[in-house]
């Protein structure tokens, strides 16, 4: 996954550039890893259904595709940790700013634990870095009302093995965005 | 299928004279048994013909009883020197001790249409007498292994003073496909694996269900909003309602009260979880927990006086015990490691827990004031005990681990022994065990 870093303005309007190279790059490169995603906890298909896995969708800067592959959708955690790194906080600044530049999505953050752990905790804990995200997207300016949360513990880890390479991409907060 | 089942017991007069001399027929489960008590169970003697089948089934049903409990030995038909030919003459003891079958299970059968008449009594063998009284069970056809379990009930009660535990149900979650996607659905069984059913579809994730105090109604957690929210189920029906529904929470970790209308449950909001009892009518919320701690997976003591829970106030997660009413918590676990989903045995007397500890999973036990901690278990990932109505064995999850791995579930004796694996159809995890029926 691309990662980005903070900027300022003036050398985000040369990263949209650089960011378009990437993406006609992109269209010729075999697809990202794509984390399964299971139905949108709101109802309805979600919304980069309607987009599949066409890299045309990704091209444009203001489809729920491009937020996935290109601003970056998750955001990592250390055992039984959710506070948020310097990564994690630059990937969530560029997720406020993608939802402030595209009022018509909202979105719900999704909490993961790792299999180390009991059920009912590992709900809490998801519970706790879902809200992390939350919160610090909200700091940046995103309205309240456009971000939910949901926890789903150790329920659905993202990778499958049972050793710290796989448990360090499960401790994560995904957001997914849903049209209206 | 609603079960409908009426369970008529009748004192039989004894049919052989009672000697002075008392049996000391008797297993001390506390003391750790050496050796498993040798018995012998004859399939039941069938007063009509079509009553056969159903006389050897009942027969091997109490024997898989008592062989499951790690106490009991069966010997099997083809070592009997006479058999039972005839429920009320009197036992050949001498052909029973020859084989060494120091207890034996005789019984009778007879059907008329659906309806269907159990008769069976224990004899200490080497005593030369019966040991109790004979009984007699009376009900429809389809209800004949419940009947089977109580008698193996009676037998184990008459032999180690306990009160048995074979006629119950185990509610469950029922899980197959790939571990990154797990379909999950609420199922009900036998305590034995038999009579599987579901109560749910595995449209959406459902965990850790709990049965009422009286073993008709299910608390547990379901993602059918989208978001986790407890849910009660009627066993019979299958029906179902949520219990909570705040907009920006989620809720989990439910379990009643020991008057059955009151329900303890985890709620997180804002990134905090704390615990709250409320009654089943959504009325009478109380907050129990106001930390900024993860606070969950209570139960209730059975007089429902103290609640037991998990935390990680303290930085890591423990145990403590309060005041159902909320109020200050005690801390109870202390050893090295963390501790999370206790269970108050129904006896009262122990607190079964899951500790994991330098990269294993334990499943323990520990007096309710934290002594005496003792683990019964230790594999890759054990989790989430649940008691047998008679506290004396404890079912649990046990996964494998690696992107193939898969949840079954196992029973283990609070001694640590007699460890098995129960056969589910798919894939098992989260079980709770009903009271006695």
């Amino acid at each position: 996954m691309l990662e980005w870093r903070k900027q300022d303005n003036e050398s985000r309007k040369m990263k949209l550039i650089t960011k378009t190279v990437l993406v006609i790059a992109a269209l010729t490169l075999a697809a990202c890893d794509q984390n399964s995603r299971f139905d949108n906890p709101l109802g309805g298909s979600g919304v980069s259904d309607d987009f599949a896995d066409s890299g045309l969708a990704a091209s444009n800067p203001a489809s729920p595709e491009y937020f996935r592959q290109f601003v970056g959708d998750s955001v990592l955690f250390l055992v039984d940790a959710y506070t948020l790194n310097a990564s994690a906080r630059a990937t969530l600044d560029d997720q406020a700013q993608w939802l402030m530049d595209n009022p018509g999505y909202t979105a719900i953050v999704q909490g993961h634990a790792d299999e180390r752990g009991t059920r009912e905790y590992n709900l809490a804990l998801g519970d706790r870095r879902a809200n992390s995200a939350r919160d610090y997207l909200l700091s940046l300016g995103v309205d309240a009302g456009r971000v939910k949360t949901v926890s789903y513990g150790k329920e659905r880890p993202a990778q499958l093995c049972s050793d710290e390479s796989c448990y360090s991409e499960n401790r994560r907060a995904i957001t997914v965005l849903v049209a209206g | 299928m609603t079960r409908l089942f009426a369970i008529i017991l009748a004192v039989l007069a004894l049919a052989v004279p009672v000697s002075a001399q008392q049996g000391p027929l008797r297993i001390e489960i506390t003391e750790g048994v050496i050796e498993p008590l040798p018995f012998a169970a004859p399939s039941f003697v069938a007063v009509n013909a079509d009553a056969q089948e159903v006389g050897a089934d009942i027969a091997s049903v109490v024997a898989a009883d008592l062989v499951s409990t790690g106490l009991f030995r069966q010997i099997q038909d083809s070592a009997f020197i006479s058999g039972i030919t005839s429920f009320s003459s009197p036992v050949e003891f001498a052909d029973w001790k020859a084989i060494n079958a120091q207890a034996l299970i005789s019984g009778q059968v007879s059907t008329d249409g659906n309806r269907l008449v159990i008769q069976f009594r224990v004899y200490d063998v080497f005593a030369g007498q019966e040991l109790g009284n004979g009984l007699q069970f009376a009900g429809t056809t389809d209800g004949w292994r419940r009947m089977a379990h109580k008698v193996a009930d009676a037998v184990y009660s008459r032999i180690t003073g306990e009160t048995g535990y074979f006629d119950s149900r185990i509610v469950f979650v029922s899980e197959r496909g790939n571990k990154g996607d797990r379909q999950k659905g609420l199922a009900i069984m036998d305590y034995d694996g038999a009579n599987v059913q579901l109560l749910t579809d595995d449209s959406s994730i459902v965990l850790a269900p709990r049965f009422s105090p009286t073993g008709d109604r299910v608390l547990y957690t379901s993602y059918e909003t989208g978001f986790p929210r407890i849910y009660l189920l009627d066993v019979g029906s299958a029906s179902r309602r949520v219990l909570e529904q705040q907009p920006g929470s989620i809720s989990f970790a439910p379990r009643f009260g020991p008057d059955g209308n009151t329900v303890v449950y985890s709620l997180a909001t804002g990134g905090n979880t704390d615990l709250y009892r409320m009654n089943l009518n959504g009325t009478g919320q109380v907050r129990l927990t106001s930390s900024p701690a993860i606070d969950t997976a209570p139960s209730f003591s059975p007089d429902g006086s103290q609640i037991v829970f998990e935390s990680d106030r303290s930085g890591s997660q423990q145990l403590y015990v309060m005041p159902a009413t909320g109020g200050q918590a005690k801390r109870i676990s202390f050893g090295a490691g963390r501790y999370g989903t206790p269970v108050w045995s129904p006896r009262g007397d122990l607190i079964a827990f899951t500790k994991q500890h330098k990269g294993r999973f334990h499943i323990g036990v520990m007096r309710t004031d934290g002594s005496e901690e003792r683990l019964l278990t230790a594999s890759f990932l054990d989790e989430g005990p649940s008691w047998s109505p008679n506290g004396r064995v404890i079912m649990f999850t046990r996964e494998t681990q690696g992107s193939a791995g898969s949840a079954s579930l196992y029973s283990v004796d609070i001694t640590g022994r007699n460890l098995q694996r129960i056969r589910t159809p798919y894939g098992a995890s989260d079980p709770a065990w009903s009271p006695l029926q």
